[in-house]
C-alpha cells in the first residue's frame, strides 16, 4: 500500500501539462470598458486642446471598440497563445457583427415609438377616421379597418391555392406541370410589388370598363399575387421536411394517399405552414404602392370591399407625410402613430404565429 | 385470417433498373420466413412488393404476378389500398406518426381512415394490439404521451401493435431490429413465435441467428455484382439452408465466408 501511495506521489506531475495560459473570466469586458475610457479620454483632450468641436460619444464607442479587437488579440496572445488569441478576436468581430445588424431596427423601433406614441395615445386614433379633419385630431380606424379587411381577404384566397399548389408540387407533382409551377412561383416571388398593383388596377378597369376604378377588393387581389408565392414556397419547404417514413407507414396501415396527406403530412408539418403564412402576411401588410393604385385613399370609414376607395395603414402613414396640411406637426404625428400601428399589428402576427406553432408542433420528451 | 402467398416470375423495377429478378417462392400460411443475403441484394425491394409499397416510389414497377389465396395483387383493377389493408408492414427504424399519442399511433389504422369507433371498443382494440406486441405493461399507464416519449425498442414494437390493430392477414417485416438491443430483440423475436399462430410473417434480417432463431423458412438472395439484379439463390427449411444447403454460396454465406 504505503509502495503505491508513494510513487503515485512521485509521479504526480508538479504542473499539469494540459494548463495553459488563461486571462481571467471578466477580461473581456474590462478591457471593453478600458478601451472606451482611453479613447474617451482621448477625445476629451481633443475638445479642451480645442482641436475637436466637442466630445464625440459615437466616436469613441467605435474607435473603442476597434481598440478592444486589437487590444483583446494582443492581451490573448501573449497569455493564452495563438489560436486563442484568434478565437477571442472573432468572437469579438462576430459581436460587433451583431450589433451593428441590430442597431438599425432598435434605432428604427425607438423612433418610431418616441414620434409616433403622442398621436397613438390619443383616444381618438382607434375610434375615428380622419373625415373632415384639417388640423389636429381624428384617427387611423378606417385605415386599421381597410388593413385587416384587404390583408384578411388576401389571405383566405392566397392560403388555399398556395397550400394547394404546395400539396401538389411535394406529394403529386412530376413532370413538366410541375416544373413549370416551380418555374412560375419562382417568378412571381420577384415581381416588383408595383407591377403587382398595375396588375389588379388593369384587370378591374378591363373587367368593369372604369378607368378610374379604385376599390377594397382590388387591394387584395393584388396583395394575393404577391402573397401566393410566398406560401407556396415556404409550404413547400415545410411540406418536404415531413419523413417519407411517415407516408409510408400510413400507406402500409392501409390508409388512402388523400387521407395520409390530411391527417398524417399536415399536421406534422402544420406549425411550419403556420410561421409560414404569418411571414408572408407580414410581407404585404406594409404594402403601399400596389394599394396606393388599386384602393386608392380616403379620409372615411369604409367597410365595403367593392365599393369606394378604401384607406389602408401603409397608404396612411404616406398620405399622411405627402399632404400636409396647415397643422404639420399633427399630420407627421399621425404618419408616425400609423407606422408604429404597422409594426405593433405585425408583431402581434408573429408573436400569435409562434404560439401557433408551439400548440401545434409535434410533442416530444415524456 | 393467415393466408398463402404464391410469388411467380417476379421482376421488380426501379424506372430501367432491374433490382430483382425472376423471383418465384410459395409461402405457406401460419409460418415464418425468413429472407437474408448481403446488403443491395434486394430483399427490401422484394418484402415491400408483397404489399405494393414498392410502387410509392417514382418510377417503380413489377411484372410477374403475386398471389394471395389466390388472388393476385398486379391483377387489373387491383386497388393497393385493399391490399395494405391485409397485408401489414413494419418498417426497419421504427416510425409512430409524431403528432399522435400512444394510443392514438395504435389506433392509426382506424383513425387515419376516419372509421368512427366506440370508446369502449378502441380501448379494448387498444389493449389488446398492445398486449399482442408485449408493450401492454409498460405503457399502460401513459397512453396519452406521444408516441416519440417512447424508447427505440418500445416504439418499434408501438409500430407492431399498431400493424396488428388493423388485423392484417400478413405481416412483413424488414429488418425490424437491426435498431434494437439484444433484450427488445429477443421480446421481438419470441412475439413473432407467438404471432405465428395467427398471421403469415415474413421477416428480413442480417442476423442468421435471429434466422434460424424464429424462422421456418429461409430463402436466400444474393447478386452476381454491382447494377446486376438481385436473385433467390435458394429457398428451403431453416434448418436446411444452416445445415446443409445446396447451393455453395449459401453455405459460404451463412458460414460467414463472405458476403
Ligand atoms: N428508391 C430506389 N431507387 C432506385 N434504386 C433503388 C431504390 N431503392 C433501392 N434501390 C436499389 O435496389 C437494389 C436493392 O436494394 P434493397 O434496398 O432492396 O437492398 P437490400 O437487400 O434491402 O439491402 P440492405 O440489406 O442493405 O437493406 C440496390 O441496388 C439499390 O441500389
Ligand atoms: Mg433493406
Amino acid at each position: 500500500m504505503s509502495l503505491t501511495r508513494t510513487t503515485a506521489a512521485t509521479a504526480a506531475p508538479l504542473t499539469n501539462s494540459l494548463t495553459a495560459g488563461k486571462l481571467p473570466r471578466h477580461s473581456p469586458l474590462i478591457v471593453l470598458l478600458a478601451s472606451w475610457l482611453v479613447t474617451g479620454a482621448f477625445f476629451f483632450v481633443l475638445m479642451l486642446s480645442g482641436a475637436a468641436e466637442g466630445f464625440t460619444i459615437v466616436g469613441t464607442l467605435f474607435f473603442g471598440t476597434v481598440v478592444y479587437c486589437v487590444a483583446i488579440f494582443l492581451l490573448s496572445y501573449y497569455v493564452e497563445g495563438v489560436r486563442k488569441a484568434k478565437d477571442r478576436l472573432v468572437t469579438a468581430l462576430v459581436t460587433v457583427a451583431f450589433v451593428v445588424a441590430l442597431l438599425p431596427l432598435f434605432s428604427l423601433v425607438f423612433t418610431t415609438l418616441v414620434n409616433g406614441l403622442p398621436a397613438f395615445l390619443t383616444p381618438s386614433f382607434f375610434t375615428q377616421s380622419q373625415r373632415n379633419v384639417v388640423g389636429e385630431g381624428g384617427g387611423a380606424l378606417h385605415a386599421v379597418i381597410g388593413t385587416l379587411l384587404i390583408t384578411g381577404v388576401a389571405t383566405l384566397i392566397s392560403v388555399p391555392i398556395g397550400l394547394l399548389s404546395a400539396i401538389y408540387l411535394t406529394e403529386y407533382g412530376r413532370g413538366r406541370l410541375a416544373r413549370a409551377i416551380t418555374f412560375f412561383v419562382d417568378v412571381m416571388t420577384g415581381i416588383p410589388s408595383i407591377v403587382a398593383g398595375l396588375f389588379a388596377f388593369a384587370l378591374f378597369s378591363l373587367l368593369f370598363n372604369d378607368p378610374g376604378i379604385r376599390f377594397g377588393f382590388g387591394g387584395a387581389i393584388a396583395l394575393t399575387v404577391l402573397m401566393i408565392p410566398v406560401v407556396v414556397r415556404s409550404s413547400e419547404e415545410m411540406l418536404k421536411l415531413v419523413p417519407n417514413e411517415l407516408r409510408e407507414a400510413a400507406y402500409a396501415l392501409g390508409v388512402p394517399k388523400w387521407l395520409t396527406i390530411l391527417k398524417v403530412v399536415l399536421p406534422t408539418s402544420l406549425a411550419g405552414i403556420v410561421t409560414g403564412i404569418m411571414i408572408s402576411i407580414s410581407r404585404v401588410i406594409g404594402e403601399t404602392a400596389p394599394l396606393l393604385i388599386i384602393s386608392g385613399f380616403t379620409a372615411s370609414m369604409n367597410y365595403d370591399l367593392f365599393n369606394e376607395r378604401m384607406m389602408t395603414l401603409p397608404v396612411f402613414v404616406y398620405t399622411q407625410y405627402a399632404n400636409q396640411g396647415a397643422d404639420t406637426q399633427s399630420y407627421l404625428d399621425r404618419a408616425w402613430a400609423g407606422a408604429l400601428t404597422l409594426i405593433l399589428i405585425v408583431m402581434l402576427l408573429n408573436l400569435g404565429a409562434r404560439v401557433i406553432a408551439r400548440i401545434f408542433s409535434p410533442k416530444l420528451g415524456r | 385470417m393467415s393466408k398463402r402467398i404464391e410469388v411467380n416470375d417476379l421482376n421488380v423495377y426501379y424506372s430501367k433498373f432491374l433490382a430483382v429478378e425472376e423471383v418465384s417462392l410459395v409461402i405457406e400460411p401460419r409460418t415464418v420466413t425468413a429472407l437474408i443475403g448481403p446488403s443491395g441484394c434486394g430483399k427490401s425491394t422484394f418484402l415491400r412488393t408483397l404489399n405494393r409499397m414498392h410502387e410509392v416510389i417514382p418510377g417503380a414497377y413489377v411484372t410477374g404476378e403475386v398471389l394471395i389465396d389466390g388472388n393476385n395483387l398486379y391483377g387489373p383493377g387491383v386497388d393497393p389500398v385493399l391490399v395494405r389493408r391485409q397485408v401489414g408492414m413494419v418498417f426497419q427504424r421504427p416510425n409512430p406518426f409524431p403528432t399522435m399519442s400512444i394510443g392514438d399511433n395504435v389506433l392509426a389504422g382506424v383513425k387515419l381512415n376516419n372509421r368512427r369507433m366506440a370508446k369502449s371498443d378502441a380501448d379494448a382494440l387498444i389493449e389488446k394490439s398492445l398486449m399482442g406486441a408485449n408493450l401492454w405493461k409498460e405503457v399502460k399507464d401513459r397512453l396519452d404521451k406521444p408516441g416519440s416519449s417512447l424508447s427505440g425498442g418500445q416504439q418499434q414494437r408501438l409500430c407492431i401493435a399498431r400493424a396488428i390493430a388493423v388485423e392484417p392477414d400478413v405481416i412483413l417485416m424488414d429488418e425490424p431490429c437491426s435498431a434494437l438491443d439484444p433484450i427488445s430483440t429477443l421480446a421481438i423475436e419470441d412475439l413473432i413465435e407467438e404471432m405465428k399462430a395467427d398471421y403469415t410473417i415474413v421477416i428480413v434480417t442480417h442476423n442468421m441467428q435471429q434466422a434460424s432463431r424464429v424462422s421456418d423458412r429461409t430463402g436466400f438472395f444474393n447478386i452476381a455484382g454491382t447494377g446486376k439484379p438481385g436473385r433467390l439463390i435458394e429457398y428451403d427449411d431453416t434448418t436446411t439452408i444452416f445445415s446443409n444447403p445446396g447451393v455453395q454460396a449459401t453455405e459460404d454465406y451463412v458460414s460467414g465466408r463472405f458476403g
